[in-house]
This record gives structure tokens, C-alpha cells and sequence, in this order.
């Protein structure tokens, strides 16, 4: 079983969902089942003067209807804000508050304003239709940087700001400014996004009357913290009668985080009714009302020594947290943000302020990467732009700057543990055959095309989180994780994690560390998640944190089986626990040809005596069963770091932008499995340069989203891609015993601004994402194409 | 998606009887049956009508090429008669949405709904095509009337579409980057008598360019569009290409279409 750390082992959970057999809330069917369709609002900022249902309850099929009113009467809570941040004169964040179902008024088109409830969807869609509601309209902002001259949309937050953040030595980083040789000024947009889970929320509640539980499946990354915010701040059930089941999930990428409208709504109109009410998005739905992302307006300053060495940075974002503030909206633009605009350069000083602003809008949140991407964008975009300026090389003026030594506390907030970029640049470079550019570079010329280079030397702060860390600065729960193995009297293992798997493999992955760790074949281990009722309360998966954290908690589990099973097999032996030594799933006693594996140790701890042959007495004090729990906290986040580069070609007749070769070389410190890696980092390489170059939230003036469906929202897709070169450096991680790093998110963080350098660099200035090809177009002719004009 | 009652025809004096009040006919379903489940639109019953014997197949001549209304894009795509007659209509059956939507889709269902960005009309009006209806023939200069409207009256259904074998032809696609509908759609044929262009997606409804024509009939060449004044006005603006966007795209795409051909 050794050597399993690192194994390219093919997916145990490929089998089910290859083959359509996983079981998504939506294809959960219960007994007695009934339908929700929610009435969302057609304006993106309205008062409602009148709503009437009396014609909608009347229609075929209708069991109930809930609006507003219901929800208050019933005392159901808000939507929260899960970890709120102060500003910088030192006052709390505001935050609207957000019903459930709408009141008073709507603040995004898609705002969720009352729930019909039929015993088949085609009733409650055609009564739904029925419900009349008069709305006032009101003038509407969706633009990120009108947000603060626009009037106030929600009552007592002027300016619509709800909080102006800021980070850093403001006045040391004034006096670099001004000592500087040289300063590097750049504007930019980091376009709004939309998450675009291959699976649409889901949720179904099921009220059971006679025990009082109640059940909600729902399509999330966290079970459990959802758990405890719909018991403790939406009121819907007390949490131990309350069970959340997380069944498979078909992709997160933060939009599942949230406790949404439509959890607890259902969850209460089932308690309501006393029937299961179940309710599944349409891709519309999810378009309309899964958080965003992204959304920054940002100016940007580096300041320079003539030969090249960055000595300050300032940073001035504005983030648009859409019509509400979710769970990690405001800490998603500002720690998650702020401290990583520094890159992974020695710079002495800096400060960086975001103002978050309200704007009718889809609230926005995490979004793979969650300001970390925003972040690499900034430093990635202006670093290339400080060496165009200073005539260096893209390669030379990053290692010129790079940190070298390690541990390296960072000037704003984070101690890097380890990393060695020149490494990962080098291999990059070799790897993308950097030294022939040029001559790639002409031959594209030839035909017709503009060619361009791109690096992005990223690096992320994730494994979230040291729960003292963070709920220090707001935070309203602990980020630690749990794991539970339990062995089974016949030698097979179950294993819980608090972490959650929505395509990051868990089944395989944790199953290779507890089989590497225990000396279990690994189709005898089974990951176990996604259900409050069977595990441990743990945290879920976001932030790269299921390996870092999650894995070491399970790490720690399987050194209190081994150290379990050392006092029973030295019972057995008839050695001493410190005698026994572990090793490939056998409990061997030292000097002796004496051993017992896992399996009967497993054994005697459940039959603790003679059965037939087999004596396995227990040592006295020792319990029976072998069940170990374990709760990791880190001592620090994880620093994954790597270099991307890109090239593309243009089309100067069109302005059409084709990527034509794709370098990663990433430092994930150690990998359990390699093949699950490079899915990730694809995946993850995908969404970037779906960001860069195709996809756009679009508002139109009014506020209505008009990239509201596949017809309009442009989704990378493979033929868009050339085969992605995929390598690794390894620096082991030194705040947790695996060395792991985290590797989710990596692909969507630096992709961005290697793909955006590389269009930049082919056609010659500025261009804003996504780089469309009309937008480029108008670049090209701006600057004289004839090709372009013609 | 409302319900509605289900009705198949197997001649199309049947079909026309069954059309009546809120019905409509069902062919392929690729563009119906997603607005009635957007709730876009509402029938009371579809006429299924695929199973009208006759409606389907390609029958060709010298002269032209006469396909059925329920031939799939997929048939056409793969027929080797069209391959060699006309191999650009292929090409263009080929490059319509995603196998799923060329096994079902047909071109009659394709034309009578006469989406501005749907390919085939383009194809109609460049090969001079006649539609062949129950009650009549219409030359294609008269079928398309205007975004989702054509000429047939109610109840009229599409038996065939009879295109103009050319001398030579191309279609130059420059699809819609998220639907992949055309953005614009150029079809160049130079006919025995005339050279016809047609352009699909850039208006509210698939059109000549009569100034593109005039160049390619004096000289038929790629270079012969250089000179020629592409207006914007009337053409679609929409959050994927201004309507300037798409006046030079036209020019391009012709460009390609010409040297392809």
C-alpha cells in the first residue's frame, strides 16, 4: 500500500458520474412531493406598493403561497453577512437588511418576492404568473464606479458605501512614492462574473410531523455551516432536529457557499405545509440569482528605483458587492484581496483601500479564486507594464524583484512559510521555449496574425484558515476542520471529513492518504461527506483548504488509530507500545518476526476476547472500538505560487484572439495525485481565460442582466484551447504534515493576466476584459491597422 | 412548458385541417419546443408533421437541388449528391448548432421560423431558391419578410425548397462567440445569370447586398470588396458586435467566402 502519495491514480468517482449515475438534489423524489416556483422581480429597483395572490391561490394545483408578510409574521430571519469587516475611521460595515422573500422593496432583477407552492411545477409556474404585484419603479445603478454619486438605494447607507477598507502604511508608502525614480500608473476592470456551477441550485425541505426534523437537501459546499446559520440567524429549525444533506454536487466554485432565499424558504414552507417542497433552478434562475463575482474598478501605482527594483505599491479598488451583502461578500474583495496584491515581490511598503458599494445588481461573493485572482491581476498587469516601461525583459524584472529567503513576512499581512519562484519561472521558461518567441512571433506574422507573450508569476494565500487569525478580523466562525475514521469490525474503513466534494476528488484523494497512512487498499476506504447527520461538524470546501486542512485532520485521525492499535497489538504481542512499530498496514514487534495487521486489530478492538481461535484481549483501560476523531486548526494559510505563460495570436481582420500555447508550472508543495491536479489546474486555466477573454455579467442602463442565458454569456468551451503544458517545483507546505499547498483555485488566479499580457503584448496597448474581439478590433484600428480598417 | 395536445399528420391536407385556432406545426422542435418551455409561446396543439411521407429526402437535378422540409440539417450535411452539386449548402448544414440540433432540426422549420441569424435563409437567397408550399411556389426574394416573419399564410405548409445549382459558392461564417448563431453569415454564388450575396445576422432579417453583388459581378475576387462601402445603418447592435462591427465583419466574410469558393 506504500507509496500512495503522488500516485496517479485513476478517479473512483469517475464510474457514477461518467456513466450519469450520480444522485444530484434534483434527482432526489419524495414521497408526497411538492414544487416551489419562486416570483422573482422583473426590476432592478422598485418599491412594491401591492402584492396580490387571492387569484394564484385559486388556481389548479395550488397548495400555498409565501410572500414577505409570511416570513415576518413567522420570524424568519434574513440573509447574513458572515464575516464583516471595519472600515478605516474604524466603524462596523453596513449592511442592508435582506428578507427572504421580499417586503418592502427589490433591488436586483431576480430578487426573490414570494414562493407558490403546487403539487406539480407546471402548476405552481402557471399560478405564479397569476400573483400580482405592483412595483414602483425607481431609478437604478448597476455601474461599479457611479455606485457612491448615485442616490441612496438602501435606507441609512449614504452614498451606497459600506465600507472603505484599507490595508497598509498609508504614509510610508506616501514617502516611497516620493522618493521614487520611476512610477508605474495603470487603470483597470476586473469584469463581473458568473459562476455557472454545471449543476443549478437545488433544495428541497422535508418536514417530518411526528419527530419534528426537518430535512433540506440542497446543492452545497457546506452543509454543516448552513446548518448552523439557517438555526441560528434564519430561525428556520433548532440544529439538532435539523439535518442538511449535501448529496452529490455538480460544482461550486463558491456559488454554493451561501445559505440562499431559496434554502429557507423551502425548508419553512415545508414545516408550513407539512409536505416535502422541492425546488430546482433553471439556468435563467441561476444567471439571475447566484452570487457574482469579481467586479473590481481599480487604479493601481508602482513605485521604482531607475534600475528596475519596486520600492512602494498602492492599490485603490472599488468593489461591487451587487444589491446585498452575502456571506463573504465584503471579506472576499478586502482580506482575501488586499494583502495578495503584493504578489510575490520583495516590496517594502504598501497600502490598498476598497470601498465596497451596493448597486442593483446580483450580490456578488466568492468566486473560485475569491480576490485572490482580482489581486494577480493587478500586481501581474502592472509588473509587466513597469518592465515594458523600464526596457527590461518580462522574465528578468520579476526575478529582480522576486523574495528569495524564507519564511518572508510580507509588508501588509502574510509570513510566507516557503516557495522558490525563481524555480518555477526557470522551469516555465525552458518549458515554453521563451528563448524562440520571437521567431514564433514572425512566423505568425506571416500569416496574418499579431502574436504575444503573457507571464503571470502568481501566488495565493489559501488552506483557509488559522481560526484565531480570522475571526480576529471578523470572521464569524473558526476555520479549522474535522475527520472521523472509523475501522469496521471487518477491516474496512469509513472516513469522515468535514470537507465537502463537488469535482475535487475527495473520494480519491483522502482515500490514497488514509490508505498510504494505514495500509488499507483504497477501494476498502470510503469518503464519507455532505450529510450533518452522519459526520463531525466541519467547515466545508472553499479556499483550497480541503487537502491543506481537511487532509491533515484526517492525517491526525489515522496517528490516533496507529497509536490506538500500537497498545492493542502490543497486548496481543505480549510486547510494549513503544516496541510496536507501524508500517504498511502491519504492527510489527521490534527484534521479533511477531507482527498483526491493521485488520485484526481492527478486529480484536470489536471482539475484545476469545472467539474460537483467536484470543484478542484488550489491555486493560483501553476502550473498545476503533473510532478516532480528530479537529485540525492551522498555524497558517498555505502559499501555492507557480508561473503561467501564454501566447496568442490576433487576428488583425477581425480582432479575434486565439490561444495557441499554454504553459503551468505550479509549486502545490506536495501532490497526492498529480492526475487530479492537472484536472484541476485545467479547469481552473479554463475559467481564467473564460474570464479574460470571454466572459461578461452584462447590466444593461436599466439593470437588466442581458447575458442572461448561453445565448449570451460567453462560456470558454475546448475548442478554444490548445493543449496546456502542465509541470511542477515542490516547496512542502510547513504549516501542516502533509506539505500539501492547495491547488484549486490556482488555474483561475493566474490565468487572467497571463492571457491579458500576452493580448496586450501582441496588439500594443490597453485592452479591458474580456478581450472581445470587437474591443480589440477597435484597439487595432485605433492604432492604424490597415488590415482592421479594411 | 404549458401543455398541449400532441397530433401527428401523415398528409399534409390533414396537417392543414389540424392547424387550426392555437396550433402550429411541429417539425424538428429545435427552435419551437425551446420557446414554448421559456414560455416564450403557447399552442394548444402541435401538428407533428414529420410523419408525412414525401416531406423528406433530396432529389437531384442538373439544374437544381430540391430538398424536403423535414430533411435534418444532418442529411443534408452528410448527402453526397449536395457535397458535389452544391458543396457550400453541406458545408453550411454542417456549421448549424451542435449534432443534437443537425439530427433533429430540419430546414423547413429552419426557414419558416426565419430566425435574422439562422443560416439557411441565406442560403435560400443566394441560390435563388423556390420554396414549395401546399398552395404555391414562392421564389425566396419574396419568402422573408421581416425577424421571424415570412410569407406564408396560415395553415401553408413548406413541402420542399428548391435551390439553383451554381457555378461556384461558399458560406463564410463569423459566429456569435456564445451561441454560435451567425454574428454574420456572408453567402456569395455566382449563378449562371447573376452573382447573389446574401447576409444573414447582421439585420432584423436575412438580406442582399446589392453593392456587394455589382463588385463581385465585375470582378470576382476577394480584393473586388475592398472599395465597397459597407454602411452600418440598419444593421443589429447588441452586446456582441455594434452594427460597425458587423458592416466590416461583412466585408471579411465575404473576403473568405469569395477566395473559398
Amino acid at each position: 500500500m506504500a507509496n500512495l502519495i503522488g500516485a496517479r491514480i485513476e478517479r473512483k468517482e469517475d464510474k457514477k458520474f461518467l456513466t450519469g449515475k450520480g444522485r444530484y438534489t434534483a434527482d432526489i423524489n419524495l414521497a408526497n412531493q411538492t414544487y416551489a416556483y419562486f416570483v422573482r422581480s422583473p426590476h432592478a429597483r422598485a418599491k412594491i406598493t401591492k402584492l396580490d395572490h387571492s387569484k394564484a391561490m385559486k388556481a389548479p394545483g395550488v397548495i400555498d403561497i409565501f410572500t414577505g408578510d409570511c416570513v415576518v409574521k413567522d420570524k424568519i430571519g434574513g440573509l447574513i453577512c458572515g464575516w464583516k469587516i471595519v472600515s478605516q475611521d474604524g466603524k462596523d460595515m453596513k449592511c442592508p437588511p435582506h428578507p427572504v422573500l421580499a417586503k418592502d422593496s427589490v433591488n436586483f432583477v431576480g430578487d426573490h418576492v414570494a414562493v407558490v407552492v403546487a403539487e406539480t411545477l407546471e402548476q405552481a409556474k402557471n399560478a405564479a404568473e397569476l400573483v400580482n404585484v405592483s412595483y414602483k419603479l425607481q431609478k437604478a445603478v448597476t455601474r461599479t464606479e457611479e455606485a457612491t454619486k448615485f442616490e441612496n438605494i438602501h435606507e441609512g447607507i449614504d452614498n451606497n458605501l459600506s465600507f472603505d477598507f484599507l490595508l497598509g502604511d498609508k504614509g510610508k508608502t506616501e514617502e516611497a512614492f516620493s522618493k521614487a525614480d520611476k512610477i508605474v500608473k495603470l487603470d483597470l476592470v476586473n469584469n463581473r462574473l458568473i459562476p455557472n456551477a454545471m449543476e443549478p441550485r437545488a433544495a428541497i425541505g422535508d418536514y417530518n410531523t411526528s419527530s419534528d426534523e426537518l430535512t433540506l437537501y440542497t446543492a452545497s459546499q457546506n452543509p454543516h455551516l448552513d446548518r448552523l446559520i439557517m438555526s441560528a440567524f434564519n430561525a428556520v429549525h433548532p440544529e439538532h432536529k435539523f439535518r442538511i444533506v449535501a448529496p452529490d454536487v455538480g460544482g461550486g466554485f463558491g456559488s454554493k457557499i451561501n445559505v440562499y432565499a431559496e434554502d429557507v424558504v423551502v425548508a419553512y414552507a415545508s414545516k408550513k405545509i407539512g409536505r416535502p417542497v422541492k425546488w430546482v433552478a433553471e439556468r435563467s434562475e441561476s444567471f439571475m440569482s447566484d452570487n457574482h463575482g469579481r467586479d473590481h474598478v481599480t487604479h493601481a501605482e508602482l513605485a521604482m528605483t531607475n534600475d528596475g527594483k519596486i520600492t512602494g505599491l498602492k492599490v485603490d479598488t472599488i468593489a461591487n458587492l451587487g444589491a446585498y451583502s452575502l456571506v463573504l461578500a465584503a471579506v472576499t474583495p478586502t482580506y482575501l484581496y488586499a494583502p495578495l496584491v503584493l504578489g510575490i515581490y520583495d516590496i517594502p511598503v504598501a497600502c490598498c483601500t476598497v470601498k465596497g458599494v451596493y448597486t442593483n445588481t446580483a450580490p456578488t461573493d466568492a468566486y473560485r479564486g475569491a480576490g485572490r485572482p482580482e489581486a494577480t491581476y493587478v500586481i501581474e498587469r502592472i509588473v509587466t507594464q513597469a518592465a515594458k516601461e523600464m526596457g527590461m525583459d518580462q522574465a528578468e524584472f520579476r526575478k529582480k524583484n522576486f523574495i528569495k529567503k524564507f519564511p518572508h513576512q510580507q509588508c501588509l499581512v502574510h509570513n510566507i512559510d516557503s516557495g522558490d519562484y525563481d524555480a518555477h519561472l526557470d522551469k516555465a521558461i525552458e518549458l515554453a521555449d521563451y528563448k524562440n518567441f520571437e521567431n514564433r512571433r514572425s512566423q505568425s506574422a506571416k500569416k496574418g496574425k499579431l502574436r504575444g507573450i503573457g507571464f503571470s508569476t502568481y501566488f495565493e494565500a489559501c488552506g483557509v484558515a488559522p481560526s484565531a487569525v480570522v475571526m480576529s478580523i471578523g470572521a464569524g466562525v473558526g476555520l479549522w476542520e474535522s475527520a472521523e475514521i472509523r475501522f469496521n469490525p471487518t477491516g474496512n474503513v469509513s472516513v469522515f471529513t468535514g470537507t465537502h466534494s463537488h469535482g475535487q476528488s475527495h473520494e480519491t484523494t483522502f482515500a490514497q492518504i488514509v490508505g498510504d497512512k494505514l495500509g488499507v487498499a483504497i477501494e476498502n476506504i470510503d469518503i464519507v461527506h455532505g450529510d450533518t447527520d452522519k459526520g463531525p461538524f466541519g467547515m466545508g470546501t472553499y479556499g483550497s483548504r480541503s487537502l491543506t486542512v481537511g487532509g491533515t485532520a484526517i492525517v491526525k485521525a489515522c496517528d490516533k488509530i496507529i497509536a490506538k492499535g500500537k497498545k492493542v497489538a502490543a497486548k496481543m504481542l505480549e510486547g510494549k507500545p513503544e516496541d510496536i512499530d507501524f508500517k504498511g498496514g502491519e504492527f510489527i514487534l521490534k527484534n521479533s518476526n511477531k507482527k498483526k495487521t491493521i485488520g485484526e486489530i481492527a478486529f480484536a478492538c470489536y471482539l475484545p476476547g476469545t472467539f474460537g481461535d483467536v484470543k484478542s484481549p484488550l489491555p486493560e483501560g483501553v476502550e473498545p472500538g476503533l473510532i478516532e476523531t480528530s479537529f485540525f486548526d492551522p498555524s497558517n494559510f498555505s502559499f501555492p505560487s507557480g508561473t503561467h505563460i501564454c501566447e496568442v495570436e490576433v487576428d488583425e481582420e477581425t480582432g479575434e484572439t486565439k490561444l495557441v500555447k499554454y504553459t503551468v508550472v505550479d509549486d502545490f508543495g506536495t501532490v497526492i495525485n498529480p492526475l487530479v491536479v492537472e484536472g484541476q489546474v485545467h479547469g481552473g486555466v479554463a475559467q481564467g481565460v473564460g474570464q479574460a477573454l470571454y466572459e461578461n455579467a452584462h447590466y444593461d442602463e436599466s439593470g437588466q442582466l442581458t447575458s442572461a442565458s448561453y445565448m449570451d454569456y460567453t462560456m470558454p468551451r475546448a475548442d478554444n484551447f490548445p493543449q496546456i503544458t502542465l509541470d511542477y517545483t515542490c516547496t512542502p507546505a510547513t504549516s501542516n504534515p502533509i506539505g500539501a499547498k492547495g491547488c484549486g483555485e490556482a488555474g483561475t488566479i493566474a490565468a487572467p493576466a497571463a492571457v491579458m499580457n500576452a493580448v496586450i503584448d501582441a496588439v500594443g496597448s490597453d485592452v479591458s476584459m474580456p478581450a472581445t474581439a470587437e474591443k480589440v478590433w477597435k484597439v487595432l484600428k485605433k492604432n492604424g491597422s490597415k488590415k482592421a480598417a479594411a | 412548458m404549458k401543455s398541449f395536445n400532441f397530433k401527428s399528420a401523415t398528409n399534409t391536407k390533414e396537417a392543414a385541417k389540424l392547424v387550426s385556432g392555437r396550433a402550429t406545426f411541429l417539425a424538428g422542435g429545435m427552435s419551437l419546443l425551446p420557446a414554448i418551455k421559456l414560455r416564450l409561446a403557447a399552442y394548444s396543439d402541435l401538428i407533428n408533421i414529420k410523419k408525412i411521407k414525401g416531406l423528406s429526402g433530396i432529389k437531384v437535378s442538373s439544374k437544381s437541388i430540391k430538398i424536403g422540409a423535414t430533411t435534418t440539417h444532418a442529411e443534408v450535411a452528410g448527402s453526397k449528391e449536395v457535397g458535389k452539386s452544391i458543396p457550400s449548402l453541406a458545408v453550411l448544414a454542417e456549421g448549424i448548432g451542435d449534432p443534437q440540433v443537425r439530427n433533429r432540426g430540419t430546414i423547413g422549420g429552419s426557414i419558416a421560423n426565419n430566425d435574422p441569424a439562422a443560416d439557411y435563409p441565406s442560403a435560400c437567397l443566394a441560390l435563388n431558391a423556390t420554396i414549395h408550399t401546399s398552395k404555391r411556389k414562392i421564389a425566396a426574394d419574396k419568402f422573408f419578410k421581416g425577424m421571424f416573419d415570412t410569407d406564408l399564410k396560415k395553415g401553408e405548409l413548406i413541402e420542399s425548397i428548391e435551390f439553383e445549382v451554381p457555378e461556384k459558392s461558399a458560406y463564410a461564417k463569423y459566429p456569435n462567440p456564445a451561441s454560435r448563431y451567425a454574428i454574420v453569415g456572408v453567402y456569395v454564388a455566382k449563378l449562371k445569370d447573376n452573382v447573389r450575396v446574401s447576409i444573414t445576422g447582421a439585420g432584423s432579417c436575412v438580406f442582399r447586398s446589392i453593392e456587394i453583388e455589382e463588385a463581385l459581378s465585375s470582378n470576382f475576387s476577394p480584393s473586388a470588396v475592398d472599395n465597397v462601402n459597407i454602411s452600418s445603418k440598419g444593421l443589429n447592435s447588441d452586446i456582441h458586435a455594434s452594427a460597425e462591427y458587423r458592416a466590416h465583419i461583412i466585408k471579411v466574410m465575404t473576403r473568405k467566402a469569395v477566395s473559398s469558393c
